[in-house]
């Protein structure tokens, strides 16, 4: 059985996410089964149309920071998360959504890209999933 | 055998170590894939990906903004 990584992805800022993507794309490059648990702010991310709607974890400054950061990895060719996400699902990468924050929230399945999502479950799915991972990471 | 190409030139962390786990799963036993890139980082962490996936690395050439990596799967 292959190597695995679990991620739980809690944050919903933009640069978070990139870690979280770029993280969970190299593992499954150097050949590990990657898990992606979305909750709390993180769940927000699968709303349609909102992997990219994250302010900055810092100097956000109401969006000018963002902007700034943008331009620069616009610059650096930095991909979007858009195409980090397709590349994960791609390599066979898995994702669940909490279905705690769905009930918080008022998160309806519908309101999500379903496609992308390969279970909906709470903290025992992500535990029986992270016990037999090699890296595990919250972001 | 047949030899993929991957090209990743102005490509840059994580897309060539991406591009080539791609390569390597379409590609079948004795099959060579040449990447070739621009990105520094890439250079170091390709041959770490291709020790993780137990392939063979054949050659790394030319300088870190501009290499060459040859894998036979």
């Amino acid at each position: 059985m292959a190597e695995r990584t679990t991620i739980v992805v809690q944050s919903g800022d933009m640069d978070k996410m990139y870690s979280a993507l770029i993280i969970a794309n190299g593992a499954l490059a150097m050949g590990m089964d990657v898990w992606m648990f979305f909750t709390f702010w993180g769940l927000e991310r699968l709303k349609k149309g909102g992997l990219d709607k994250g302010p900055l974890s810092k100097m956000h400054m109401l969006g000018l920071g963002k902007w700034m950061v943008k331009q620069r990895m616009n610059k650096a060719k930095v991909v979007s998360l858009e195409k980090l996400m397709a590349d994960f699902k791609d390599l066979g990468g898995k994702i669940i959504a909490c279905e705690m924050t769905m009930e918080i929230m008022g998160i309806k399945k519908q309101d999500l890209r379903e496609d992308l999502i390969d279970e909906y479950g709470a903290v025992g799915m992500y535990i029986d999933k992270a016990r037999e991972s090699n890296v595990t990471l919250f972001i | 055998m047949t030899e993929i190409k991957v090209d990743v030139r102005g490509q840059t962390c994580p897309v060539p170590l991406v591009e080539v786990r791609k390569a390597v799963r379409k590609a079948t036993v004795g099959d060579v894939i040449e990447v070739v890139g621009t990105h520094p980082a890439s250079m170091k962490e390709i041959p770490l990906a291709v020790k993780a996936l137990e392939l063979e690395l054949l050659s790394i050439e030319g300088a870190e903004t501009n290499w060459k990596i040859r894998i036979k799967r």
